[in-house]
């Protein structure tokens, strides 16, 4: 396959009568995009890489210092950041978990012959589709304790929900579980119609009952679809910033991509964040490679 | 084992009628083939009988039981279908613990090991208990399927077309292997197909389905020496039965644009055969091809069509008039294409059916 991807020029080509050859057309796409790589990924990757090494600070004139790994020494013994590192784990424990349960469960029901079920599709996945500051904006209003309509409607009253230290992760939580649930629904609703309907056929002939089908049959065949929106969700909401720098400025959210905010741009100490960056990547890399690792071993049963 | 009934049942979808006031009965311990071309509504009698599909009127009763009310799991049903459905991702062994592991009957470990050693040694996969089913070739997992349905000691089997995916070889093999079976259990059987062969070589009894009714009921012998009407004449057997119009005159069939005429009956009409039609009545004659023959001084000439050699006998098609007709004859006749030769019939093999009805005199008297 790979060779028949590079098909020859038609010599009638308009291109070709310009006296341009395969290779030229060829280079004349590939090499803006990967100079746009190089110029804004690869080289402040590899840059950031040498200034996690250094004492910089951006805000000043002073020369960088090698400085050697104390930048990590100290992060990785700093409580304050292992302490960001908790509230990230949870949030994105609690946020995932919303989301596939949500997510899924509401493939579920739609999983059937159901009047309008197109256009109920289409408006279950608007959340989806709205910019993450707009929603933080508009559920800050729905969260208020005094006019919010969360309260009005479940007549809670006063309650605080993103005032109080301990609700506000789980608020600013189930924002997140609002607006991504239906990218779970969707990729879930694929995976189920995927599913022979003549399995359930058979499976009802076999006097299985609704709880035996699903964890026999539904869940082990929608399983490798559901890994992969459980990865893209957890890498997602390992980084998440917006939604909880707009929505709370609690410590209980500070979750590690503000701590980096504030440490990159705030505190001006760029040697130290460029360090803090590069232990986010390593961890996501590593949590990413460990649910490849199981969803490879899934696809494989 | 049980005794299935169908009341007077119909079904449509939407606008289209599957199957309308359709009567069967199934005797226990019977292996019923009902047969059908496709679109005939074969599928849906089996699935209203499994459950998986309500009737739009009438009634079904399993060993005199109205289940119209009952789901599929408490008829105590198995089903095999025509696309295996089995469970993926699953070893053989575990798709055939699988109607033997719900809570609800649940059964001890040994008696299920034990169960499923006896299906996979009857259906000769034993070797293949440990294996994924998705390495399987097309004639084990159906095996496999069929296993499925045996390891619950179900009161009746449905069979959806299980060996219409396989290859000849196979078809063949597995075809006496499940008569064997049913003959071994002692179980009622329901098989569905559209390839007569099948449905004449399995079958205790046959129904023939067309369009949503059935068409006739009876042994295999019966549906084929006495065809209820011209579909059933002209559905079953390899190459069909030979449809000739024409009509009867003084006890000789007179064939219509009247190219030819053949002894019927030694003492004028009403005799054995005609079952008391009446002289000049339009009528359907109908012969089986075996019941045809060539000889020097048989009474009509024909000249030879086409011949196709099957080895132990020829089937030659004859052509008189712009009639075809087809005969088989021994392999060892020497006959060559566009040959003249002569032939005659067996006049006590001749089926007679009103023109207007299709439907056989002898059914009619």
């Amino acid at each position: 396959m790979a060779t028949a991807v590079m098909t020859t020029l038609d010599p009638k080509s308009r291109a070709a009568s310009r006296g341009m050859s395969d290779l030229a057309i060829r280079n004349l796409f590939i090499i803006p995009t990967i100079l746009f790589l190089i110029v804004f990924n690869i080289f402040p990757l590899a840059y950031s890489l040498g200034y996690s090494f250094t004492d910089f600070r951006a805000s000043t004139n002073a020369p960088a210092n090698f400085v050697g790994l104390q930048n990590y020494r100290d992060l990785l013994n700093d409580p304050y950041i292992w302490n960001n590192f908790a509230v990230t784990a949870k949030y994105v424990i609690i946020s995932v978990v919303g989301q596939v349960v949500v997510g899924f469960g509401t493939a579920m029901l739609l999983n059937r012959d159901i009047p309008f079920k197109g256009l109920i599709t289409t408006l279950l996945l608007l959340p989806m589709m709205l910019s993450m500051a707009v929603v933080g904006l508009f559920w800050k209003l729905l969260y208020d304790p005094s006019w919010g309509v969360i309260n009005w409607a479940l007549g809670l009253g006063k309650f605080e929900w993103l005032g109080d230290p301990r609700m506000a992760l789980y608020a600013v939580a189930i924002t997140d579980i609002w607006m991504w649930a239906p990218f779970v629904m969707l990729l879930s609703l694929a995976g189920l119609s995927a599913v022979p309907k003549h399995l359930y056929e058979a499976a009802a002939i076999d006097r299985a009952g609704p709880f035996y089908t699903f964890f026999r049959i539904t869940l082990p065949l929608v399983a490798p679809i559901l890994m992969i929106a459980i990865i893209f969700r957890t890498m997602e909401a390992f980084k998440t910033f917006d939604l909880a720098y707009v929505l709370s400025t609690q410590p209980s959210t500070e979750v590690i991509a503000i701590r980096l905010y504030k440490m990159a741009f705030q505190e001006w100490q760029t040697g130290r964040s460029c360090a803090l960056a590069y232990i986010v990547l390593i961890m996501v890399l590593a949590i990413t490679n460990i649910y490849v690792k199981y969803l490879n071993k899934v696809k494989e049963r | 084992m049980a005794h299935i009934q169908l009341k007077n049942i119909s079904k449509s979808f939407g606008a289209q009628t599957a199957l309308s006031r359709l009567d069967l009965d199934i005797a226990d311990g019977e292996f019923f083939v009902l047969l059908g071309e496709t679109g005939a509504g074969k599928t849906t009698t089996l699935r209203l009988i499994a459950g998986l599909e309500k009737p739009s009127e009438g009634q079904i009763y399993i060993d005199g039981v109205d289940v119209a009310g009952w789901s599929a799991a408490e008829r105590d049903v198995a089903l095999v279908l025509q696309q295996y459905s089995l469970y993926p991702r699953y070893t053989v062994r575990e798709n055939l613990e699988f109607p033997l592991k719900p809570k609800i009957r649940r059964l001890p470990d040994a008696e299920i090991k034990e169960r499923v050693e006896r299906a996979a040694r009857t259906l000769r996969i034993e070797h293949l208990l440990d294996r994924k089913v998705d390495r399987l070739s097309g004639g084990e997992m159906q095996r496999v399927s069929i296993g499925r349905a045996i390891v619950r000691k179900p009161r009746v089997f449905l069979m959806d077309e299980p060996l219409s995916a396989l290859d000849a070889k196979l078809r063949e093999a597995l075809r006496t292997e499940l008569k064997n079976l049913q003959m071994q259990l002692g179980a009622t059987f329901l098989f569905v197909t559209h390839d007569q062969i099948e449905a004449m070589s399995m079958g205790d009894k046959v129904g023939v389905l067309h369009r949503g009714r059935i068409v006739q009921t009876g042994t295999p012998q019966e549906i084929y020496n006495n065809p209820r009407n011209t579909y059933v004449a002209s559905f079953v057997g390899s190459p069909p039965m030979n449809l000739m119009e024409g009509r009867l005159v003084d006890g000789r069939a007179v064939m219509a644009p009247k190219t030819f005429e053949l002894p019927l009956s030694e003492n004028g009409s009403g005799g054995a055969g005609t079952g008391g039609a009446a002289d000049g009545r339009p009528l359907v004659f109908g012969i089986r091809p075996e019941d045809l023959h060539l000889e020097s001084g048989a009474p009509v000439e024909a000249l030879v069509h086409d011949l196709e050699n099957h080895g132990v006998q020829k089937i030659v098609t004859l052509r008189v008039g712009d009639l075809q007709l087809r005969a088989t004859v021994p392999a060892q006749t020497a006959v060559a294409v566009d040959q003249s030769v002569r032939f005659g019939w067996n006049p006590e093999k001749v089926a007679l059916f009103d023109k207007g009805s299709g439907l056989s005199l002898r059914h009619e008297a």
